[in-house]
């Protein structure tokens, strides 16, 4: 923050930008926020009073729509499917994401740069291309309908961009720190283990939220392994409900609204993680 | 990617653990079996879900198949050639350039802008920055579905335009055949602009201010000063910005499909759209996947290009080292 006043005040010391500054930042904020507000206080209308006056505010309140949501099945197993598939794709992509990173900074054998290359061809293959023909690999080997069928695909694509990332965080770890770990008796897998793995934890975290956000928002890959609502993630519950309730709005605005608490939640939690990490993950 | 500068420190570091003499043929093979336990992981997944797919889909592209029964109806490269000259296809390629090129002179100059504008010491800064970045953090599937309802005849967005004298712009906003691809980008522009005004005003961090105040003693005005200074410094972040806001473009599948399917009438199709939809809907898998075939092409080309003769000289590109290697 000391850097930006200085990167900024010497060209502004005059003061005619505030007043533009304030009313840009106020109209991305309205931009914004307004949307969200719609369908956070929608959710508290009945679908009679939104036909009626469709940008107005609830009048009465009712917290029906919310109630039902709330005590819905449906929503919390759309909850739990959406977590268990994220939990399950973020904790193997840093795990594996990691070990081949380890491997590719600090051994050196014949094939390394190969190898490396080949996952980087990943980072220029969109998974929404893949569909297709990967439906029907899982299909062969029995992974539709079970939450490994996303996941292990989800791991698989966000692989390349963990170990684009971790590698060369990995290689900046001195060879002396590794040296005096091996003095001290520690075995290579015993070096990554103890010290580069801690050492590497800004990166690591990095990765682990990168890959828990797509997996949290994926839609498409949830879509043609799940047929069954019992199995549907929340972005694919959100859009399922959508279809089945399209006469009840405020209900699939509560549902919405309700849909949106934990990604907005985590973001708001992780805010500084997830900006630097982004921007971070592509100024590479 | 970053580690030119520490390279020549780490660049003996591999190398370090294997001493001469050190390594007994029992050394070796410990090595090798650490190499196996640490890449095999990795690589079975990645070869197993990314690049067996797309070998498998290059190999039903060559056949008629809808999916079930015997894959034996070879029909050589017909699903290519009728792709390429189906007119929907056509068109979902067409829809995807004009995204592509709507978010250049769009979505590029407004968050370089807003970044810029934004880019002082106020106030409320951090609280901005959250707030431009929320709708990046939600999925595109419940971003859909908030603007799905929105747009509605007659609801929120024409309400909210008619409350501010706009009334006569209303439209048919997703059914009309020759606005709905604006609509849809508009969204898009919704969801991801807050996600470039973070890139480009961390960019900005990084330009050193002696630059911009030695332009300024030389007389240089604000604008001077960003056009000629601040906007250049920025080129890689603008280039990698580009180089994703293309390969979205080109990906586009959840917003477009909750929010419309690609239709009215194909007027919204994309590429990835039309690939669902011939493939899961109609259940043409053979023709599905020489679509996916065509669409992995076009990406890993763009991609390749981009990377060589774009950013190349921002950035040793991980794909352009290993070419270059």
């Amino acid at each position: 923050m000391s850097k930006q006043a200085s990167n900024t005040n010497a060209l502004d010391r005059t003061g005619t930008w505030t007043p533009i500054y304030y009313f840009v930042a106020l109209l991305v904020v309205a931009v914004t926020v307004v949307p969200l507000l719609y369908v956070a206080i929608g959710g508290f209308r009945t679908t009679a009073q939104i036909n009626n006056a469709p940008a107005g505010l609830p009048h009465p309140w009712v917290t029906v729509n919310y109630h039902a949501i709330i005590f819905s099945v449906t929503f919390w197993q759309d909850l739990m499917n959406s977590a268990v598939i994220a939990v399950i794709a973020t904790t193997l992509t840093v795990a594996f994401g990691a070990m081949a990173a380890f491997a590719l900074s600090r051994y050196t054998f014949r094939g390394r740069e190969a190898i490396y290359a080949v996952f980087t061809i990943g980072l220029l293959f969109p998974a929404s291309v893949a569909a297709l023909p990967l439906y029907l690999v899982l299909r062969s080997i029995g992974l539709l309908e079970t939450p490994i069928g996303v996941a292990f695909p989800e791991t698989a694509f966000a692989l390349p961009i963990t170990i684009v990332i971790l590698r060369p965080f990995m290689r900046a770890v001195s060879g002396e720190v590794e040296d005096a770990a091996v003095v001290d008796g520690a075995t290579r897998l015993g070096f990554f283990w103890k010290i580069l793995l801690p050492l590497s934890m800004p990166a690591l975290t990095t990765v682990a939220i990168l890959a828990f956000v797509t997996s949290w928002n994926a839609y498409l890959l949830p879509l043609i392994v799940f047929t069954n609502s019992v199995h549907f993630t929340l972005p694919l519950g959100v859009a399922t409900f959508q279809t089945q309730y399209s006469q009840d709005t405020a209900r699939i605005l509560a549902f919405t609204a309700v849909s949106m608490i934990p990604a907005l939640g985590f973001f708001v939690f992780a805010e500084r993680r997830i900006v630097g990490g982004l921007s971070g993950s592509v100024k590479g | 990617m970053g580690d030119s500068s520490v390279s020549s420190i780490i660049r003996q570091a591999p190398g370090r653990a294997i001493r001469p003499g050190a390594l007994s043929s029992n050394g070796k093979l410990r090595k090798r079996l650490e190499l196996f336990f640490l890449l095999t992981p990795a690589l079975v997944f990645f070869v197993g879900f990314v690049l067996a797919p797309m070998v498998v889909g290059a190999y039903y592209s060559a056949f008629k198949w809808e999916g079930f029964g015997p894959v034996s109806d070879f029909i050589g490269i017909r699903n290519y050639v009728r792709a390429l000259s189906d007119s929907v296809f056509q068109l979902g390629v067409v829809h995807n350039l004009i995204y592509a090129v709507l978010s250049l002179i769009i979505q590029l100059p407004l968050s370089v802008g807003l970044a810029l504008l934004l880019n002082r010491n106020m106030r409320g800064q951090g609280f901005l920055r959250l707030v431009a970045f929320a709708p990046y953090v939600l999925s595109e599937a419940i971003t859909a579905v908030a603007w799905l309802l929105m747009l509605q005849p007659g609801g929120f967005v024409d309400q909210g335009m008619k409350a501010v004298g706009l009334g006569s712009l209303i439209q048919l906003w997703l059914a009309n055949t020759h606005i709905v691809l604006y609509t849809l980008f508009a969204v898009i522009t919704w969801k991801y602009i807050g996600f470039g005004i973070i890139l480009f005003l961390a960019g900005l961090q990084g330009i050193p201010i002696e630059l911009r105040e030695a332009a300024v003693l030389d007389g240089a005005n604000g604008w001077q000063v960003t056009r000629s200074i601040t906007v250049p410094l920025l080129g890689p972040t603008i280039r990698i910005w580009a180089f994703l806001a293309i390969v979205g473009s080109l990906q586009l599948f959840d917003l477009v499909w909750i929010m419309t399917l690609g239709g009215p009438a194909n007027a919204s199709t994309t590429m990835v759209t039309y690939l669902i939809d011939r493939g899961f809907q109609r259940y043409e898998f053979g023709y599905g996947s020489a679509v996916a075939v065509i669409l992995f092409i076009i990406c890993f080309t763009f991609a390749l290009l981009y990377q060589r003769f774009v950013l190349r000289r921002d950035t040793e590109g991980a794909t352009t080292r290993m070419v270059g290697q």
